[in-house]
């Protein structure tokens, strides 16, 4: 008993130790966005003489709420798109055995390991070819694209655990394939869509390189690009940057906590099983 | 289910249709432009066949950036995979309570919610030499200070433990949810065979984790190989260019130099590497199926 006090003792100080190393330098982020910058650069480790929230104002003001609009637009599109499509595919290749849908699959999963950086050249010339650089459609639709294959791989696997009974009683009731999907495969497999929802926001509202290489003007860029503009703009004022930095990190983490519960449970479901 | 034979096929259309338009059309496109010397602003071409390999491959930074990708792939596996499925191990096991596991583990996650720009420029202060928090925490301790991202020796190490305080609480996760997937039965039994935890952590919750684990390596492996934002964000593959690496060489090459056969030469290397290196862990990990 005493040696799994001891093994007790060591992993709670584990968890602490990381604790500490996860939250300080975040921290210290927060306590230098709330003071002015001679404080900053007098001390950055003493507390603010009194909280500057001004700084927030003047970030969100000198063009964050810009980016901000057009992350939470492009991101609402992708996803609502990314989900739709991904879980029309999965559906098609799960419940119906149809010839050819595990090379479909096979095809669509192949897209997991294909990076973003190795299309980056080809679509810049399609989108410039197209009309459609530097509009929200130049990062939307290879957005959708490339979130397909692994939402897909973890719908895949929650579709396959749902038992036939359910859509052999729909039939009975007269339910045609589109109503089966709509009404008893989407309810049930809320955890999953949750945790697709995280997974692909997280991708979405953070990525950069699309971003930054398929939209030029200032009035469609999202928050990565707004962030490393604003860097620019601001050059010595470190603390509006840092207030900046904290509104754009903060809508995901404050998601995530709601959701954490529903987030788990989908990722549970939809992990390869042991 | 009963159903015209076209039916399923409609589902998995649309979905199809982008993946193959947005990500297989580019990327095999991007392997017939390594072989042309073109340009972003002209549309004509002229086919240099394997030149441009050769200009990669010959590229004084090519070694660099090589052994860059290589050190942020290895220290990430050990550290992200190897440390983070130990952490699950811990968090899966019955020395913490259950709030506190959640806790811990949510925590954990968090770093990976923020975004790497945001992380970057953050770290870009906390690295900042004079006010920066981490040579004013070794001064509280009477260490030295360093210039982390100013020098070139230390830049991409400096780099490479953010990402590691980034993202190994992903991993943390990923893992933990596959250990909460190993049935109880196995557990228990193994508890009344006599097995300690140690033993049971090899010899159940490991092999039985296998595949989530194989997916961990190659997300990581994949990871190191089109790294980008962390480093653009930061240090832009400088001082010189002892932090170069692929993927921000591509995005200069290309939007930079104006380069794009240069830029497609690095988009097939990395695609090579990335592509390789999952089939073969793949093969590695199906090989122990026997």
């Amino acid at each position: 008993m005493a040696k799994r006090s001891v093994c007790k003792f060591f992993a709670y100080a584990l968890c602490i130790l990381l604790s500490i190393i996860i939250l300080l330098p975040l921290g210290w982020i927060i306590l230098n966005s709330l003071k002015t910058n001679p404080e900053m650069f007098m001390d950055s480790l003493a507390l603010p003489e009194s909280v500057q929230f001004v700084n927030y104002v003047n970030a969100w003001n000198k063009g964050l709420y810009q980016y901000f609009g057009n992350s939470v637009f492009v991101s609402a599109v992708s996803l609502i798109m990314i989900l739709t499509l991904s879980s029309l595919l999965a559906y098609g290749i799960t419940r119906f055995r149809a010839k050819g849908s595990t090379l479909i699959f096979l095809i669509v999963l192949g897209g997991m390991a294909l990076s973003e950086q190795v299309a980056l050249v080809p679509l810049f010339k399609i989108l410039n070819a197209t009309g459609l650089y530097n509009t929200y459609a130049a990062v939307i639709l290879p957005y959708i694209a490339f979130r397909i294959p692994f939402t897909v791989f973890l719908m895949r696997s929650y579709f396959i655990s749902i038992p036939t009974e359910l859509e052999e009683a729909a039939i009975v009731d007269g339910y045609n394939s589109l109503q089966i999907f709509l009404k008893i495969i989407i309810p049930i497999s809320k955890p999953i869509f949750a945790a697709c929802a995280i997974v692909n926001l997280n991708f979405v509202w953070n990525e950069f390189l699309f971003a930054n290489v398929f939209l030029n003007d200032k009035t469609l860029q999202t928050i990565p690009i707004g962030l490393m503009t604003f860097k620019g703009d601001l050059r010595t004022d470190y603390t509006t940057t840092l207030a900046g930095l904290v509104i754009a990190s903060l809508p995901l983490i404050i998601l995530f906590f709601c959701m954490s519960k529903q987030f788990v449970k989908g990722l549970t479901a939809g992990a390869v099983k042991g | 289910m009963k159903t015209k034979k076209r039916t399923p096929y409609f589902y998995m259309l649309p979905g199809v249709l982008m993946v193959l338009l947005f990500v297989y059309i580019p990327v095999l496109t991007n392997i017939v432009y390594s072989f042309f010397r073109l340009s972003s602003y002209s549309a004509g071409q002229t086919f240099v066949g394997l030149d441009n390999y050769r200009r990669f491959f010959t590229d004084p930074v090519f070694p660099i950036m090589l052994k860059n990708n290589i050190l942020y792939c290895v220290i990430s596996l050990i550290v992200q995979v190897g440390f983070g499925t130990f952490l699950a191990l811990v968090l899966d096991s019955t020395l913490i309570k259950g709030k506190a596991k959640n806790f811990f583990r949510n925590l954990y996650y968090m770093p990976a919610l923020i975004s790497l720009t945001a992380v970057g420029l953050m770290f870009t202060f906390i690295y900042e030499p004079n006010i920066g928090f981490l040579n004013k925490v070794l001064e509280i301790f009477g260490l030295e200070g360093h210039s982390w991202l100013g020098d070139s020796k230390l830049a991409i190490f400096s780099i490479i433990a953010m990402s590691q305080w980034q993202f190994t609480g992903y991993i943390t996760l990923l893992m933990v949810v596959a250990f909460q997937n190993v049935s109880q039965d196995y557990i228990e039994a193994a508890k009344i065979d006599g097995a300690g935890p140690v033993k049971r952590a090899l010899t159940i919750m490991l092999p039985l984790a296998k595949e989530q684990l194989l997916v961990c390596t190659i997300i990581t492996v994949i990871g190191a190989f089109k790294l980008y934002t962390e480093v653009y964000a930061t240090t832009s593959g400088g001082p010189g260019n002892s932090s170069q690496v692929l993927g921000v060489f591509l995005y200069q090459q290309a939007f930079l130099h104006d380069d794009l056969g240069m830029a497609a030469v690095t988009g097939v290397f990395i695609f090579v590497v990335t592509v390789a290196l999952s089939i073969l862990q793949i093969r590695i990990t199906r090989s122990g199926e026997i």
